[in-house]
């Protein structure tokens, strides 16, 4: 097991407190009196509530459907009766609400018909689609649908499975112990992954804090006769970031604009393998998940929570200390407050910790930047943080972008070092939120300006439409009216028939000048040769000459009329034009 | 002699230089005016007309020609004044009117009696309808500016604020001003 491991530059060792949490084994936490299932629990399209109030629902019950390709579906967490599809506010900083399905457990805990799926027989898509079909996202921390990432690139062949059990961030320890007692089925799960992408490796990476887990991942692996390689790799604060991992098992640095598979490596979770053998072999949706509850409480340890269950209820489970005055979700580095204890635990969340001031003392008042360089020595994605934060504060977000605030991963590490204490992130975040906010807008405007612009063309174009309409129709009629009165003259005196056609354009020309009036005109001229239909015309029984004689006539009128038809059908729109 | 010969050379030399400038003021020429793309790049696009011209284009054009000021765009608020300031080198102004939260608009759809009114002075074809047919808003592409509102004869449409959400929430400022404390009044 000698492999050559390569370095990512930076990190941070804050302490770890990990071990607090590892004594005790997985409990399954109990029902709660009522679960908020959020429906935008992942990256991507908001799913579609499929269940009302009212409703009554078996566990695993397909409650939202996915929305688009990257979506995945949410499931009932316990059988019961859906309260409300409602709004509640949500784990997030913003404390702001989402769309819900609130289900009051009835007991039970009865699941819907389990299809165990044998993974072989199925082809790629449908593999990809139950997963899909059962929530499988992302459980790192990221929440990315995980059967978009399981599509094999055509063009970059896959050469490494990277498979993340680093857990890198102190206090969790939800992906120790699964890989403890459950490494079994995350092999199996990564053994799905390694069928779809067909890598030429499978690489496992564990901080070398977890002896435990890797060697009970390396006995999975070798009862199952599979060709994973497990890797202890060095703890360093950010190890379990996927560029970091990476970086550190292949050598590969996955550059700013790139993805990993551009370079032929994909990287999963842990959980998530083990979620994906769940849906596929067990026909088991994601309803529950391991989270860490720690911090300021008398018995931390890892629980299986139904996916909904408000916080403040499992907090209660570790009995947390009186002081305890608020709930941090995920780590001390990149988790936040919740707004509200009562939020759900959703598919995200790996780890609960008490918040006190005895554990977490309140952050002395911020210094000003010193330029020490201690932030760009910290940083692992090689950014220079104390340029990002000049420009940040003073909101130019134009060279923020030029330091490459996106390749920032907020992992805080920066924040960790400043001897300033300048909480450097909240600014990163400001900035990357301002800079979307203003692309989301600038998007807006610049589809609101492209149909503003084709709604004028359109306009212009429908008007000309019309006119040219009007004045053939006026020509048209102005030709008619003549050829009646031509008619009805024929019989006594050619000339005058003759004299009647220059009165055919001063009509076309009435038309371009104004379409009404010759509208208005046309309709009189109809008028009046109804009239005169009625009465008795003179060019009954005509002698043969005279009948060739009008014949010679029409014709010649009728060349002239085509042209003058045309000419102002030409001309209508030009004049539109210089309106 | 060699004063002409000087002359010629001189002559000889503007006449190349000249032509490769005619050349050039042909071959590069800019079609437009680039400022009053840039000045329109600024405006919302909300075609609004609250700035009394019949577009944002007129308003870049008018602005560009200096004859309207640039704080006439109440959809752009205080930071567009600020921007177009930035831009062309002026001062920065208070804003011409009150600034308003961006709202999107409603059909009342109960209401609506599908006259289509509405659909012809929407600016940007975010009311999808036909004659006789209820009439609704393509709330993504409704840019909020109100002009459906008078043409409605049966006043089924309304507008509703774009309240904040997980979507488009956004990070507050992490400094914090340090304001001086409000005098109390000494009477």
């Amino acid at each position: 097991m000698l492999m050559n491991l390569f370095k990512f530059k930076g990190g941070v060792k804050p302490p770890t407190n990990k071990t607090q949490s590892v004594t005790l084994p997985i409990a399954v936490a109990p029902l709660p009196s009522r679960l908020v299932v959020p429906l935008h629990q992942s990256i991507g399209g908001t799913p579609r509530p499929v269940v009302q109030a009212g409703d009554k629902v078996l566990k695993g019950q397909l409650i939202g459907e996915a929305d688009g390709w990257i979506s995945a579906a949410v499931h009932a967490s316990t059988s019961g009766t859906v309260l409300e599809v409602a709004m509640h506010v949500q784990p997030h900083p913003s404390g702001l609400d989402a769309l819900c399905v609130v289900i009051e457990p009835d007991g039970k805990d009865e699941w819907i018909a389990r299809e165990p799926l044998d993974y072989a027989s199925l082809k790629p898509e449908e593999v990809r689609e139950r997963l899909q079909q059962s929530g499988v996202v992302g459980l790192g921390g990221a929440v990315f649908p995980t059967h978009g990432k399981l599509t094999p690139a055509k063009t970059v062949p896959m050469d490494e499975l990277v498979i993340n059990g680093a857990e890198c961030e102190p206090f969790i320890t939800c992906d120790d112990l699964l890989m403890r007692e459950r490494a079994e089925e995350v092999v199996r799960g990564i053994g799905i992954f390694r069928d779809l992408l067909q890598p030429k490796k499978v690489l496992i990476g564990i901080e070398d804090n977890k002896p435990e887990a890797a060697a009970a991942m390396r006995a999975a692996v070798d009862a199952l006769k599979e060709p994973f390689l497990v890797v202890s790799v060095p703890t360093l604060y950010p190890a379990g970031g996927a560029k970091q991992l990476i970086r550190v098992l292949t050598g590969k640095e996955v550059p700013a604009s790139k993805r990993s598979t551009d370079l032929g490596v994909q990287c999963f979770n842990v959980a998530t393998a083990y979620t994906a053998w769940r849906a596929i072999a067990h026909g088991e949706p994601v309803v529950s998940r391991l989270v860490t509850i720690t911090g300021n409480v008398h018995e931390p340890r890892n629980y299986e929570v139904l996916i909904g269950t408000p916080m403040d209820e499992l907090l209660k489970l570790a009995t947390p200390h009186p002081d305890t005055d608020g709930i941090i979700m995920g780590g001390p580095m990149m988790g936040f407050l919740v707004p509200q204890a009562s939020v759900p635990v959703v598919k995200a969340t790996n780890c609960l910790i008490a918040h006190a001031d005895r554990l977490f003392p309140p952050k002395a008042p911020e210094m000003p930047c010193i330029r020490c360089g201690s932030c760009a020595e910290a940083c692992p994605h090689e950014l220079q943080p104390f340029e990002m934060y000049w420009f940040s504060r003073a909101k130019n977000f134009g060279k923020t972008q030029e330091y490459h605030i996106f390749d920032c991963i907020e992992c805080g590490c920066c924040s960790f070092v400043c001897p300033s204490r300048i909480p450097l992130v909240q600014y990163f975040r400001f900035a990357k939120s301002e800079i979307w906010a203003r692309e989301r807008e600038k998007k807006a405007s610049d589809g609101a300006k492209a149909r503003f612009e084709f709604k004028q063309m359109r306009e212009e174009r429908e008007k000309a439409e019309k006119a040219e309409k009007l004045a053939k129709a006026a020509a048209a009629q102005a030709a008619k009216k003549a050829a009646e009165a031509a008619a009805a003259a024929a019989e006594g005196n050619a000339a005058e028939a003759e004299a009647a056609a220059p009165e055919t354009p001063a009509v076309a020309v009435d038309a371009q000048k104004d379409a009404k009036k010759a509208t208005i005109e046309a309709a009189m001229a109809r008028a009046k040769a109804q009239r005169e239909a009625v009465q008795p015309k003179n060019i009954e029984a005509l002698k043969a000459a005279q009948q060739q004689e009008i014949d010679e006539i029409e014709a010649r009128r009728q060349a002239t009329h085509l042209s003058e038809a045309a000419e102002p059908a030409a001309a209508a729109p030009a004049s539109e034009k210089t309106e | 002699m060699e004063i002409l010969l000087a002359i010629a050379i001189m002559a000889l030399g503007a006449v190349v230089l000249g032509a490769a400038l005619g050349f050039a003021s042909i071959k590069f020429k800019v079609e437009g005016d680039p400022l009053v793309e840039k000045i329109e790049a600024i405006l919302p696009q909300t075609q609004c007309g609250q700035c009394s011209y019949p577009g944002c284009k007129p308003y870049a054009e008018a602005i560009a020609k200096g004859e309207a000021d640039i704080n006439k765009c109440p959809p752009g608020g205080a930071e567009g004044v600020q921007r177009l300031a930035d831009l062309l080198g002026r001062e920065v102004k208070p804003l011409d009117a009150e600034e308003k939260p961006k709202s999107v608009a409603i059909i009342d759809e109960n209401t609506c009696i599908g006259c289509t009114l509405c659909i012809q002075a929407c600016p940007v074809d975010a009311i999808v309808g036909a004659a006789k047919q209820m009439h609704t808003i393509i709330a993504p592409l409704c840019t909020g500016c109100e002009l459906c509102l008078p043409p409605c004869p049966v006043e089924c449409i309304r507008m509703e604020v774009i309240g904040e959400n997980i979507d488009n929430w956004k990070w507050r400022y992490p400094v914090v001003e340090i304001k001086a404390a409000p005098l109390k009044e000494a009477a």
